[in-house]
Formats: structure tokens, C-alpha cells, sequence
């Protein structure tokens, strides 16, 4: 069962892409396209079609990709991903929810845990090629319009952050945390939650956050 | 990370001949390992083949022993109630390892299949036999604090990182896989294997075998169990040296007993002739240290990791206690 490859880049609108990093348009735009160059230049191999779009098959090779659908943040979505991307980066980078953080990107720290089927997972050790029809909820799902989600709100009330770089990931965790079960007490709190590193130490204040919602009874 | 043909496989059948005549091919399942070895190059694989809709995620009670499909989770099996009635031990060994994110990702086949975490062989630019055989083994004369004290050879001292399989290995279980020519079943102690001179093979797995299952059989181990897990932190983090003990009661006097440490060998470390000393004694600190000292016969130190010499026998005494209801 060979995966349905497809180019779906077609030459214009990748030149337009190298231009825009030529005319450095945005930061964010840079930083995309050079992680695209870096992948080329450590991605050698032959690509069909190379030779239709008159390009070098290196430059092709970043732009083979597989027909995923998914929901995110209750949207469907149709995307074509490259084998290679982690669910991570094509949130990020794809969809432009950049809320679920990269810290390690090595499966270490916890910044970018996400939902999945309702199961916290990490997004930088998931293939996105590998969510096909799965439900993926992140920081930016949680609240309803201008409402917060209680646990953002304890966060908020129990400073649980301080520089908030980890705090996407703290929150997805601690919302699944409690709705494992796993919340009976401050000792189940640090073990079920140690999957999330926070560098500043808010530690005292994620668990006094986590046990409030836990205690208001809310559910996820 | 290098280019790889992607392809999903929904059958035992089709995930076998995915593999066929591609030595350069891997299943894919949690990915929580692999996919971190692929970031680093440290794993290259021109195909992964998914086989995460392959139906072997149940977990059922059948003929006298206890199923446990190769693609269920970690967490999954950690808090099955079978899992918890009959092998409570299994649950703990689960719950010491990784974060709960990665045990809702990792399955039990994933698990066993894990690679070292010795630094060695992470870092592409030392030399590793396992990684790279021929290369030479950096850790045997560098920095070995995290590695083997038995059971190494001059070609490599890593040790396996899995708590899962410590418990699985004292509970006597064993692993089904399939191949191209059908099942076959192989005692969980034979899974892994010793580095010896070819450290670049973790277990005895065929290239082009599949794990389809573990089986636990019945046993008397449902009251007194313990794992015991030290490492550098509370929690999150690879053992320095972690023991499962499992002991059947008659009254304060052992009429059986198991255990086995992690973060030792290369491989789950199985210590049946400590076991065999427990037998018919009673549940004493004193009988527990004898066990513990037998245990840690033929224990071999390196530069930097001699204090699992003292911390081997004393996580053993510890963890009979433990099991034993006496802390």
C-alpha cells in the first residue's frame, strides 16, 4: 500500500516563496523558508516529477507530500505533509498556531504537548503523516470566545508561569492530567505532570493551579 | 532527518511483506523513540511502515495467562484493571518510566524495541560499535556513569533504558511474533541479548518479524510487589539502577520469588539465583541482604560508575522490603 504521493507546490508559487526570503519580508516568513532550505541541503534523493518543473530534484524533495485530514481545534483540515514534518511544525508552521511551543523538539521538555483524541501526546514526536482523521485539540482550542478555559484562568490566578514559554504545554498536560485521574493529590500532581519541565520553577504555583480546577470539579 | 517512503500497513500480513527485502525499512508505532533517533540521524530508515491500525491493541485474560497486545499503550496497560489485579508489578515498572505523555504514545512492542539512551551512541560524531560497529565504544573508557556493570563486553557497555521490560522479564513472560513463515513464541529473558561482539543487535527479533504480543502466565505475585526506581531525579528519567521485586507469601516465610534490575546490562537482568536463595526463608532484611549480595556476584565497575556497585545490592534490599510490606 504505497502512500498516494503528490506535488502540490507549483513552480510559481514556490519562486514567489524565494523571493519573499530574498526581500526578507517578515521574520516569520524567513524563518520558514530557510528551515525549507535547511531540509534540502540534508535531504538528498531522487523525486518524480523533477524534471517536469524544471527544478533541481533537491529542491522537489522538500515539497513531496501526502494528503493528511484532520481535525484541529474542532476545523477540519485537508493538508499535504511531507513524511518527515512533526504534527509540531505543521501546526506551527502550516497552520500558523504557533501557541504549541518548540522547546526541545526532542520529546525532553513538554512545551509542545497537545491533545489528540483527548490523550495529551507530544506534537514534536509525532509524525503529522501519522494523524490522519484524528482529533487534535491545542492552547488555542481551550477557550470559548473571550471565555477562558478554567485551567487558564487558575494559571492566570495562581501565577503559574513566569517567563510562560512552557505554559501552552502545562496547560494541555494539566487538563489531561485531571481527567486521567491523576490528580488525587499533590504527590499524584508532581508525578504525572513531571513529562512538563518549567525552567522558571512555577512548579508550587502549576500545582496549586491544577488542584483548583481539580477541585472545582471541572472536566476538561 | 533523511527522506523515507511512508506507507501504512492495517494487517500482520501486509506489515511483514512491508518489510520484505528492505533491510533499511522500520515500523513505525508510537514513534516516541524512533522519531527522536531519525532528528539526530542517529536511526536512517528509507521506509517507515505504520502500523498503528494493525488491531493488536487488546489486553485479555485467556487459557492461564494474561495477552497484552504488542500496540497497547503504556498508559493503557498501567491502568487496565486486568493489568492491576494480576500484575501489579507491570503497572508500577510502567508508571516509573518516561512522562505521561510519552506512555499515551509508546506501546508495549515500541517499548521493547527502544534503543540505548547511552550517549555514545546519540552523538554521530563519537564512536559507537552499535551505532556504527567497527567504530569502537567510546563509553568503555569514557564517560560510563549511566552504564553496564554486567554482562558487558570490550565492544560495548550501554545498557537498556526500559523499565517495562525489567517487570516483564521477572514475571517470566513471553513474546509472540510473527514472521513471514508464522508465530513463534520466545521467553522474554531470550528477547534481548548480551552486546558480546555484535552490540549492533539489541534483541533477537528477525528483520522481518513483527511483535504481535506479550503473554504473562498466572502467578502468585499479586500482593507483594515492588519496583523501585533511582535516578537522578524524581521522576522523568532513565535509572541509574532500578529493581522489580516480586515475592509469594505463605505467612512471613517466601515460597517464591522474583527479581530483576534495570540500568545494569545490556539487556532486562534476570537474577534467578538470588531468587532461588529467598525461597523458604523468612522476609527478613537479613535474608534480603544475602539475596542482594548474591545478586551482585560477577558486578564489574567502570571509571565512572562503581557506586552502582553499593547502590545495586541496597535498591535490591529496598525494593524486598518494599514487596515484602516491611517499610
Amino acid at each position: 500500500m504505497p502512500s498516494n504521493t503528490v506535488i502540490t507546490m507549483d513552480k510559481n508559487k514556490l519562486r514567489d516563496q524565494l523571493k519573499k526570503e530574498e526581500n526578507h519580508e517578515s521574520r516569520r516568513d524567513f524563518l520558514k523558508t530557510s528551515s525549507i532550505l535547511t531540509a534540502i541541503a540534508v535531504a538528498p534523493g531522487a523525486v518524480a516529477k523533477a524534471a517536469e518543473y524544471n527544478l533541481g530534484e533537491k529542491i522537489n524533495a522538500a515539497f513531496e507530500t501526502t494528503p493528511v485530514s484532520l481535525t484541529v481545534n474542532g476545523v477540519k483540515k485537508q493538508l499535504a505533509i511531507e513524511p518527515r514534518s512533526t504534527l509540531l511544525d505543521v501546526l506551527r508552521e502550516q497552520l500558523d498556531l504557533t501557541g504549541t511551543k518548540k522547546g526541545c523538539d526532542y520529546g525532553q521538555c513538554g512545551a509542545c504537548t497537545v491533545h489528540v483524541n483527548g490523550q495529551r501526546v507530544l506534537s514534536c514526536l509525532s509524525l503529522a503523516v501519522m494523524q490522519e482523521g484524528k482529533q487534535v485539540t491545542t492552547i488555542e482550542g481551550l477557550a470559548k470566545g473571550d471565555e477562558l478555559h478554567p485551567m487558564q484562568q487558575a494559571f492566570i490566578k495562581h501565577d503559574g508561569f513566569q517567563c510562560g514559554y512552557c505554559t501552552p504545554g502545562q496547560i494541555m498536560s494539566g487538563i489531561a492530567c485531571i481527567n486521567e485521574g491523576h490528580a488525587e493529590s499533590k504527590e499524584d500532581i508532581k508525578e504525572f505532570m513531571s513529562g512538563n519541565i518549567c525552567r522558571c520553577g512555577a512548579y508550587p504555583n502549576i500545582i496549586k493551579a491544577i488542584q483548583e480546577v481539580k477541585n472545582g470539579g471541572q472536566k476538561s | 532527518m533523511i527522506q523515507f517512503q511512508f506507507e501504512r500497513a492495517s494487517t500482520v500480513k501486509v506489515a511483514i511483506e512491508a518489510l520484505a527485502n528492505n533491510a533499511n525499512a522500520k515500523f513505525i508505532a508510537g514513534g516516541t523513540n524512533l522519531v527522536d533517533l531519525m532528528k539526530r540521524n542517529v536511526m536512517a530508515p528509507t521506509k517507515l511502515v505504520d502500523i498503528n491500525t494493525v488491531p493488536l491493541k487488546d489486553i485479555q485474560q485467556q487459557n492461564g495467562k494474561t495477552i497484552i497486545g504488542a500496540l497497547a499503550l503504556n498508559s493503557q496497560v498501567a491502568d487496565d484493571k486486568l493489568i492491576l489485579e494480576k500484575h501489579p508489578l507491570l503497572s508500577k515498572a510502567l508508571n516509573a518510566g518516561a512522562s505521561a505523555q510519552i506512555r499515551n504514545m509508546a506501546t508495549v512492542g515500541g517499548n521493547m524495541m527502544q534503543r540505548t539512551r547511552c550517549s555514545y551512541f546519540y552523538d554521530t560524531a563519537l564512536p559507537c560499535n552499535k551505532r556504527q560497529p567497527g567504530t569502537g565504544c567510546g563509553a568503555l573508557e569514557g564517560l560510563n556513569r549511566m552504564h553496564a556493570i554486567f554482562g558487558t563486553s570490550e565492544q560495548c557497555i550501554a545498557v537498556h533504558p526500559s523499565d517495562m521490560c525489567v517487570a516483564l522479564v521477572a514475571l517470566d513472560a513471553n513474546v509472540v511474533v510473527a514472521g513471514p513463515k508464522g508465530e513463534r513464541r520466545i521467553p522474554f529473558e531470550e528477547f534481548h541479548r548480551l552486546p558480546g561482539s555484535q552490540p549492533e543487535k539489541d534483541n533477537t527479533l528477525q528483520n522481518n518479524e513483527l511483535i504481535i504480543s506479550v503473554e504473562i502466565p498466572d502467578n502468585g505475585f499479586s500482593k507483594n510487589t515492588h519496583y523501585f526506581k533511582v535516578r537522578d531525579r524524581a521522576s522523568y528519567a532513565f535509572a541509574l539502577v532500578s529493581v522489580a521485586a516480586a515475592l509469594n507469601m505463605d505467612g512471613k516465610v517466601i515460597k517464591e520469588a522474583r527479581l530483576a534490575m534495570g540500568g545494569v546490562a545490556h539487556k532486562p537482568w534476570r537474577l534467578k539465583e538470588a531468587e532461588k536463595s529467598l525461597v523458604g526463608k523468612p522476609a527478613t532484611e537479613e535474608t534480603f541482604k544475602q539475596a542482594a549480595e548474591i545478586a551482585m556476584q560477577g558486578a564489574k565497575a567502570y571509571k565512572y560508575n562503581a557506586f552502582k556497585l553499593k547502590l545495586g545490592p541496597n535498591v535490591i534490599v529496598e525494593a524486598l522490603k518494599n514487596a515484602a510490606g516491611l517499610v
